[in-house]
């Protein structure tokens, strides 16, 4: 379904990544974990399609079709979506006027019938409440002095409105207290399902004692070194990443 | 290619390729001879039938223009302007003033119905366009006022100036260039000798406006300058809301219009003037466009009455405007809501002047720049206080918006106080959109025009929801923001 091939990716003349190859099946969830530098975020904004970087080779398939040959909100509306570990403000804009301008732009690029504003509001204060956000909330600016724990349950909103084929959580985790991590993580669980894959980066295997991968990967110099299941990871807790990066 | 060259390319796009009121519309006209000078300003005072006081009162206006200089202080560089090369008259054959709409031209009609102004007052009254009385100014007449006789039952005179000097001596004597003297400036004094037309309203003591009044600009000849006159008196207690709009055909030369307006609000009076400025701001090079140069200001006169300007300015090449607000009646209060948006090489040198005379007088000012393209974008303000001006309060807030890097936007802010009771604030910020603004709005599906649209709405809210219903939307499309896509 998800299919990273051979992705050479660079900054300048910086390799990031390296021959990066990642499968991802339908439903499944995957963790990357790895010391700083190796090269996970990148990967997360690669797919995503930031500006900044050259691929060198590779493909991101989803679904058949090369994410490479489309610009970022293309990928966006074919079912990529990226949870920001640092979510961008934009003053003056309201997180619901943001919501409605997303969702639409997702309905027009999939001929769907783009939905009237009060079938819009019931939709997204029904997915707020399950995220325990607020009406206050989502009346605010786009992630304008929110807390961080407020920032990341607006981005599992946003998850939960698009309805993504493939998601990729980064370092998700970074910056929430265990209150509301736990929040978050079942804001994800929810949504798992038998299509819907995850790519879960993340530093810590604190976050995956909630959201339980079926895979766990060790990230090191832009690419897999080793692939395990859960016990990998807390393998990892104990000893450190110094067995892998030597 | 970099987001942000690609931001610049997708502005540059939106903004000035897609002028959409840049065709013109064939017409025979009379014009007066070419050039300026004592001789064009008899001929158009005498097109005008004008009486013999207001003859002198222009013709002292030119010796004056004529011992003044151009002003050279604002931020804004265009080639001299040789008014040897340039009518200062031109009318639409057989228009001598403003008819009812069966004898306007159809060809005239189609012009504005092109425009998307309402001048059938059935469609209007039927509900099929908004309720606004139109006074319609075309080169250098006005060639309909709608609903004249439906406010005059409330006692309201709303009609052209021209009129309004010859069936309103009384008042146009009394109150015109009691706000802009005639020497005030370069261009006001300009504007005072040849003045063609503009909107006369007068609404009565204790009366509420029940309709928008508005005036819808057009300059359509060549060579031709547009000098427009607006003289609005709300007597005391009064209300009156009112809309001023302007575009002008795609034409390689540079015109002028160079306009004056004067507010005078009486005792419990309130005067809300609201500008979309979109003169064709010449071309993606900078060829051709308007030269704004427009001297708008309102009196509080008397106690507790208040003058409000909101402005969005996107067109012209070269802007130079301060809609200003002397405070003099106690208690006043004046507001000042703009929005200035610049691309290409256009050039903007515009802000307000808060000068609070009265007691207990507050004023606002709340501006916002956005700067693209190669443009030059500066907000230039004033705001003083009388030594009698006890317990004077201001608030100003200037934030700036770049997008792209080779425009430029600037902060001019003038405070003075001799009155030690004075609380004026000053805040300004600075912005850009960022490649990571772009690049979230892109991750949710938002593409690169609609998230600029969307940026660029948030940052201009505050203005946009000064503005009456039927100019928010006309101000929207302008900005390149669809507020269909708003709910918050």
């Amino acid at each position: 379904m998800f299919n990273v091939s051979n992705l050479t990716v660079a900054v300048e003349d910086n390799e990031i990544l390296n021959n990066f190859s990642l499968e991802v099946g339908p439903g499944e969830v995957h963790a990357i974990m790895g010391p700083n530098g190796s090269g996970k975020s990148t990967l997360a904004h690669v797919c995503a399609g930031k500006e900044d970087y050259t691929v060198l080779n590779g493909e991101i398939i989803l679904n058949g079709e090369d994410l490479l040959d489309f610009e970022a909100d293309e990928r966006s509306t074919k079912g990529l979506f990226l949870a920001f570990q640092y979510p961008i403000e934009i003053p003056g804009v309201t997180t619901l006027t943001f919501l409605k301008s997303s969702l639409e732009a997702h309905y027009k690029a999939n001929n769907k019938e783009i939905l009237s504003t009060p079938d819009f509001m019931k939709l997204v204060k029904k997915k707020a409440a399950e995220l325990n956000i607020d009406d206050g909330m989502i009346k605010r600016p786009l992630n304008v002095g929110f807390s961080g724990g407020e920032k990341k349950r607006n981005e599992i909103l946003q998850m939960a409105l698009l309805d993504p084929q493939i998601c990729i959580l980064d370092e998700t985790d970074s910056g929430l207290d265990i209150d509301a991590l736990r929040l978050v993580a079942e804001g994800v669980n929810n949504l798992r399902s038998e299509k819907r894959s995850f790519i879960v980066i993340t530093h810590y295997q604190r976050l995956l004692d909630y959201i339980k991968p079926d895979f766990v990967h060790i990230m090191y110099n832009g690419k897999i070194v080793e692939t395990g299941d859960s016990s990998l990871a807390l393998e990892l807790e104990k000893s450190g990443y110094n067995n892998y990066t030597k | 290619m970099p987001a942000i060259k690609e931001t610049v390319k997708q502005v540059d796009d939106i903004g000035v390729d897609k002028y959409k009121f840049g065709w013109s519309t064939d017409l025979e006209t009379e014009k007066a001879p070419i050039g300026l000078s004592e001789e064009t300003v008899r001929f158009i005072s005498q097109k005008k039938n004008e009486p013999e006081w207001m003859l002198q009162w222009r013709l002292d206006a030119y010796q004056r223009f004529l011992s003044m200089k151009v002003p050279e202080w604002a931020k804004v560089n265009y080639p001299e302007i040789n008014y040897d090369d340039m009518y200062f008259y031109s009318a639409p054959k057989d228009v001598d003033g403003p008819k009812s709409l069966d004898e306007v031209d159809p060809e005239l009609l189609k012009t504005y119905d092109k425009l998307g102004i309402p001048l059938k007052e059935q469609e209007i009254l039927s509900g099929v366009k908004s309720n606004i009385a139109v006074d319609a100014v075309f080169d250098s007449v006005s060639v309909v006022t709608t609903f004249k006789e439906k406010l005059s039952e409330e006692g309201i005179i709303f009609c052209s100036i021209s009129e309004a000097i010859k069936d309103h001596p009384e008042l146009v004597k009394k109150y015109l260039s009691s706000v802009i003297p005639k020497s005030d400036n370069y261009y006001a004094a300009l504007n005072s000798a040849v003045f063609t037309d503009g909107s006369f309203v007068y609404i009565p003591p204790n009366t509420r406006c029940p309709m928008e009044l508005s005036t819808y600009f057009r300059i359509n000849a060549q060579n031709t300058g547009q000098f427009e006159r607006t003289l609005i008196i709300a007597d005391k207690g009064s209300y009156v809301s009112y809309l001023e709009g302007c575009t002008a055909p795609q034409r390689d030369e540079n015109q002028l219009h160079a306009a004056c307006v004067e507010l005078i609000a009486l005792e419990n009076a309130e005067i809300k003037y609201s500008t979309v400025q979109n003169w064709y701001p010449g071309d993606e090079n900078g060829v051709g466009g308007i030269y704004n140069f427009v001297t708008k200001r309102g009196d509080c006169r008397g106690k507790n009455s208040k003058i409000s300007w909101t402005q969005v300015e996107t067109g012209s090449a070269v802007t130079w405007k301060y809609p200003s607000c002397i405070l003099r009646g106690d208690n006043s209060v004046g507001e000042f809501y703009s929005i200035a948006i610049s691309n290409s090489y256009q050039q903007i040198d515009s802000g307000t002047k808060m000068v609070h005379l009265g007691k207990n007088t507050s004023s606002k000012i709340i501006s916002k720049g956005i700067s693209a393209g190669h443009s030059s974008n500066a907000y230039r303000g004033l705001v003083s206080s009388h030594r009698r001006a006890e317990n004077a309060r201001n608030f100003t807030q200037c934030d700036s918006l770049l997008i792209g890097n080779k425009c430029s936007a600037h902060t001019v802010p003038y405070i003075e106080t001799k009155n030690s009771t004075s609380i004026f604030e000053h805040e300004a910020t600075t912005s850009k959109i960022s490649d990571d603004q772009i690049f979230y709005c892109g991750q949710r599906g938002i593409s690169m025009e609609d998230a600029i649209a969307l940026i660029v709405n948030g940052f201009c809210k505050e203005v946009l929801q000064e503005l009456p219903m039927e100019f928010a939307v006309e101000a929207q499309k302008l900005v390149g923001i669809s507020l269909e896509g708003s709910v918050g």
